[in-house]
């Protein structure tokens, strides 16, 4: 693999991505992707007295279910990569426990599920590993809980705010198969823009995706239209209307061949979702339930994820700091 | 049905409609600033206690009884009516005894049901 | 439109980007919702005069009604409904006070009845306390100094 330009590393045997799975919530099983999925549940608690629990049960049997699914051994898996929201990332080092895989618990808020997929190809790629599991989840009651009110709480959620998706993604790269495949990465920086408001996470996300799609594009020397689809993570319909506008300041035209998993994954009149979905599931589940699948099939041939991270917690935003967004993009191609 | 036929409508107009305002109040301040319900809790019981403590409130109490009295402004209020009256009767210790005493029957309520409805309740995701 | 470069026009460009609530509806909502509380409130009232209450015990029984009528309709799941559609006219009569001690005790169940329902119970309400309590003792000592009272 060699550094290319300023932040992209560039694959000399680009590691495919094996197989995919997906476990939603309700909520999600009602929303538009829900045929894509492998499981919707029936509901948030999973049978689990707590929604800490049933997170982790969500992640575990995610990544039981992609294992069985690829068709290779837990074994022959050499790490795992893994995050979500919650304190010091419980819901992965609980669901992952029993899973016996060395385990790299990582954290990158929504931007988890592609900082996964980036180490684990650089891991792959350096040969250090064979086959990497990437696995993230998050879940709306324990989220709102953890960073915003009680559940039972009678307050209005303003038009900016997004909605948690509970879920899990989970994938396996690995060194052989017949893609698709991750060829380069651009893992990107800290951007922060000055927004407080916990309530517009799309906003205080944007730049940095925004910053990460340009710098993709310079150091690979690549045109938007290079891919049928550029997907970022959770920026909501706020967020997606402010990178189409700026990124055309900036000179790139991305309207006909961008959107966001937050935009996608929820139908924003019929399910009250305000500006759409957040979480780390929320491109983890979209991108291994829908957008996987099209990579497989053929429908699409390549396409850059951009995941997307607002690097806050519940202190810092009572502290009056701002939110300091993050993306880390990879480009998908068959 | 002597009771029905005891109700003053006007006073129910007048409670109604002081309420409802008092909660449009407090709606403009959520949709137009970004302050979160608990601290327009405290603005409002601050605010209450503040008017209370002038001798404004009562006024708005003599013309829309629980229209005054049920928002949080009342019981900021009475809370400042409490320690005023407990002044009068037991000096600076008033000062300390007398809000809470007065406001004792809401809070003790506030923490026995809390209490009582985790006990039964089961937390559950917003439909919406 | 010119690219974006400093915090400042990037906060502008946000605030004009972000829709705004539709406040008038909120209103409205808040308006005869909020009304219908008191409303209520005001019918306890007349009726335990009614029965030969004083004001005082009176106000003091209306409260603990609205609050046992929150506590029941937090527990059952109602009162977030109620207050995704009237917003303050749930939240600024005593019934919000009274949800916003229930439904963190609901929530912090699970860690435990000592530190998680009696512990947590305040984390939304306890600066009203906190701020309501002090005022009225702020209120009482200036109300010796200056010699008023009621």
């Amino acid at each position: 693999m060699k550094h290319i330009g300023k932040q992209t590393i560039q694959f000399d045997n680009p590691p495919t991505i094996l197989e995919t799975a997906s476990i939603v919530g309700p909520k999600e099983g009602q929303g538009p992707l829900a045929k894509y999925f492998d499981q919707c549940l029936e509901d948030e608690f999973w049978g689990e007295k707590t929604w800490e629990k049933a997170e982790s049960k969500i992640i575990k049997e995610t990544v039981n279910s992609v294992i069985s699914k690829s068709g290779i051994s837990a074994d022959s898996i050499d790490y795992c990569f893994a995050g979500d929201l919650l304190n010091q990332c419980i819901s992965s080092s609980f669901g992952l426990r029993e899973i016996n895989i060395p385990f790299f618990g990582i954290f990158g808020a929504c931007s988890t599920f592609v900082e996964s997929l980036c180490l684990g190809s650089v891991f792959i790629d350096a040969k250090a590993a064979k086959n990497v599991l990437c696995a993230t989840s998050s879940h709306f009651c324990s989220a709102e809980k953890q960073f915003r009110f009680p559940l039972e709480l009678g307050n209005q959620r303003p038009p900016s705010s997004q909605w948690t998706v509970t879920g899990s993604g989970a994938a396996i790269v690995s060194a052989s198969g017949t893609g698709p495949y991750i060829t380069s990465i651009t893992p990107g920086k800290i951007i922060d823009m000055g927004i407080k408001d916990a309530n517009n996470m799309g906003a205080a996300m944007a730049p940095a995706a925004l910053d990460t799609l340009i710098t993709h594009l310079q150091d690979t020397g690549r045109k938007p239209s290079y891919y049928d689809m550029i997907v970022t993570g959770d920026l909501g319909y706020i967020g997606k209307d402010i990178v189409t506008e700026l990124a055309e300041t900036k000179g790139y035209n991305i309207k006909n061949n961008y959107n966001d998993c937050g935009v996608l994954i929820f139908d924003k009149e019929k399910q009250d979702t305000h500006s759409g979905g957040s979480g780390c599931a929320c491109i983890g589940t979209t991108f291994s339930g829908y957008f996987f699948k099209q990579l497989k099939q053929g429908k699409l041939k390549r396409i850059l994820l951009i995941a997307t991270g607002a690097l806050t917690n519940a202190t810092s935003s009572q502290q009056g700091e701002s939110i300091p967004g993050i993306a880390h993009a990879i480009a998908i191609e068959n | 049905m002597d009771f029905i036929q005891s109700i003053d409508w006007m006073g129910i107009l007048k409670c109604f409609v002081v309420g409802g305002i008092i909660c449009v109040i407090g709606q403009i301040l959520i949709d137009k600033t970004k302050l979160t319900p608990a601290r327009i809790l405290v603005i409002y019981v601050t605010t209450g206690a503040i008017l209370g403590g002038l001798g404004i409130y009562k006024y708005l109490i003599d013309f829309a009884g629980a229209g005054a009295t049920v928002p949080l402004l009342g019981f900021g209020a009475n809370l400042a009516k409490g320690a005023m009256q407990e002044v009068q009767k037991a000096g600076l210790l008033g000062a300390f005894t007398g809000g809470v005493k007065a406001s004792a029957g809401g809070i003790a309520a506030a923490v026995f049901f809390g209490y009582l409805a985790s006990l039964i309740a089961k937390p559950k995701i917003k439909k919406q | 439109m010119k690219p974006i470069e400093t915090k400042q026009e990037y906060s502008n460009y946000v605030d004009q980007k972000s829709p705004n609530s539709p406040i008038w509806k909120n209103c409205l909502n808040a308006f005869w919702v909020g009304g219908l509380i008191c409303t209520i409130g005001q019918f306890i009232m007349n009726f335990c005069k009614y029965q030969g209450l004083d004001e005082t015990a009176s106000s003091t029984v209306v409260s603990i009604v609205l609050i046992a009528i929150s506590a029941i309709l937090t527990g059952l799941n109602i009162f977030n409904k109620i207050g995704k559609f009237a917003g303050a006219g749930s939240l600024i009569p005593i019934t919000g006070f009274a949800n916003s001690i229930v439904s963190p005790a609901i929530e912090y169940k699970s860690e435990g009845y000592v530190m998680g329902v009696g512990g947590k119970m305040f984390t939304v309400a306890g600066p009203v306390l906190v701020f309501g309590i002090s005022s009225s003792v702020i209120i009482g000592i200036l109300a010796i100094l200056f010699g008023a009272g009621a």
